[in-house]
């Protein structure tokens, strides 16, 4: 049985594509077999940051609606060869998204791969349900902003009262916190949250933090996913997140502009 | 002169929402002689209580024949023992339409329990009955989210990690956080002035007790961000801090 984690926020624009995009790839990258699927309908994304979306011919909803087959549907990356991604639809509406149409291209998804890793629409609509409601994780994308930080509170909610799990009474939806547009020296200014202000209210462990980088834009841009930027601090960033989230025991870094006073700076409970 | 909506329009009255607490007769059968005797039974018990109060109908107990229940007799009953019957709860169709031909009031079946009222020791109570067990409060070990609402309708709401802005937790009891208390807490929805708010930091968006509140503002300058309990005293809500009440 596959892994399924939802990359969620509630607010937009706060990076889930860029990190369902990053996190698919680095899964991937250590040999999982990784499928990540763009639940976003009418304002697909993730293949453009995937660099797939001239190889688009049939989508999600094809699938669920019977028109094309997985195999037909799934694209295989070029650079990562244990990743396919599953693009959404760009022409249907998003209740073309059934709970059973989802549930069956999940079931099907689940007997080939590792990890399926559903990339979420903003907002706490339809498209957003649909793509947590079968999660056994959520990496739920974070900025240091009170509206953002709100906003992430209220889908940690939703997590825990309409997800698949916790209307069958299972175990809860296991909840990472990523932290992303991270600007040490705009929180040394009191202009943003700092990583312990956002901890402290959401109050679930901490998956990461992504350092705000001009890079993640770069790569955007270009179709790249950022932690093949494997010298940047964002992609290294998502590298020991996508550590963490397999386990391992991995330092926090990037949350202070010097790198030499980290230490002094955390422990001083600054 | 207070500033009404419309500048220079003073209006007769405004409408506002109210939570009152009041005394619900659960109609089993209706027999007006027997209805009487019992009335006048259950008021001698404790005279001065039944003076003048507002009296519910439920139905949704009653057993006996629709065609059995005459409002107008009822009512007249308790008006001559100065009880004032303002409406019904529950109740079939039938029911509720001969209610509405009486003028009452049509309230929705409530699906809580009542408590009753307790007259003190009632001599020719028919079967003695199982003393009122305390309502067990509920308890909460997850965090409250924003937008999430929690409501305990009987009794106490213990809530064990934070409530979180734009969260909301009711109790007809007290209600107690230990975490922040970031969203609403409103304790003594039905009207109970006793009930208390606790919290282990007090950044609520407003709290409320039987009905009287404080939003967030005006409630900075007393105990922000410590751990407090807040009661009403005189129809006033009193932040105190917990380490010295």
């Amino acid at each position: 049985m596959a892994r399924i984690i939802v990359v969620t926020s509630g607010k937009g624009g706060v990076g889930k594509t860029t990190t369902s995009a990053s996190i698919s790839t680095g899964l991937a990258k250590r040999g999982h077999k990784t499928v990540v699927i763009d639940f976003d309908v009418g304002l697909r994304n993730l293949d453009l940051i995937m660099n797939c979306e001239r190889r688009v011919v049939y989508d999600f909803v094809n699938v669920i609606q019977g028109e094309a087959t997985l195999n037909q549907a799934l694209i295989r990356d070029k650079r990562v060869d244990t990743l396919y991604i599953l693009p959404a639809s760009q022409t249907r509406e998003k209740e073309a998204l059934t709970k059973d149409g989802v549930e069956k291209v999940i079931n099907e998804l689940s007997e080939r791969f590792d990890y399926i890793v559903c990339d979420s629409p903003a907002g706490i609509e339809h498209g957003a349900l649909m793509a947590l409601y079968y999660a056994d994780e959520a990496i739920v994308v974070t900025n240091p902003e009170v509206s953002s930080v709100r906003d992430s509170d209220r889908i940690l909610g939703i997590l825990q009262s309409k997800s698949r799990r916790a209307e069958m009474g299972q175990d809860p939806v296991k909840e990472h916190l990523l932290l992303s547009r991270y600007n040490p020296d705009r929180v040394q200014r009191g202009e943003m949250l700092s990583v312990a202000d956002v901890e402290e209210i959401l109050a679930i462990p901490l998956l990461g933090v992504i350092p705000e980088s001009q890079v993640v834009l770069n790569a955007s841009n270009q179709g790249l996913p950022v932690i093949l930027e494997e010298d940047s601090d964002a992609g290294q960033a998502y590298e020991d997140a996508v550590a963490r989230l397999l386990g391992e025991e991995r330092e926090h870094r990037f949350m202070s502009s010097q790198k030499k006073g980290f230490f002094s700076r955390m422990f001083k409970g600054g | 002169m207070s500033e009404t909506a419309v500048p220079g329009v003073k209006q007769c009255f405004q409408l506002k929402s109210a939570s009152v607490s009041m005394t619900s007769l659960e109609l089993y059968f209706f027999d007006n002689d027997e209805f009487e005797t019992t009335l006048r039974d259950k008021i001698s018990q404790a005279p001065g209580f039944f003076k003048d109060i507002p009296l519910i109908i439920s139905l949704e107990r009653y057993e006996g024949l629709s065609s059995e229940l005459d409002f107008f007799k009822i009512i007249g009953t308790c008006r001559r023992h100065n009880i004032h019957v303002i409406g019904v709860r529950g109740g079939n169709d039938d029911q509720r339409r001969l209610a509405r031909g009486a003028s009452l009031a049509l309230l929705p079946g409530g699906n809580q329990r009542d408590r009753e009222i307790d007259t003190g020791p009632a001599a020719d109570t028919p079967a003695a009955e199982a003393p009122d067990s305390p309502t067990p409060a509920k308890i909460i070990n997850q965090p409250v989210r924003s937008g999430q609402q929690v409501y305990a309708p009987d009794g106490d709401l213990i809530v064990l990690a934070p409530v979180q802005a734009g969260a909301e937790v009711l109790a007809a009891g007290n209600v107690h956080v230990y975490g922040p208390l970031r969203g609403r807490a409103l304790a003594g929805i039905h009207g109970a002035e006793h009930a208390r708010v606790f919290c282990q930091s007090l950044e609520a968006e407003l709290v409320s007790i039987a009905g009287h509140y404080k939003i967030s503002e005006d409630l900075q300058d007393n105990g922000w961000k410590t751990a407090v309990q807040i009661q009403l005293r005189e129809d006033l809500l009193v932040v105190t801090p917990l380490e010295k009440a």
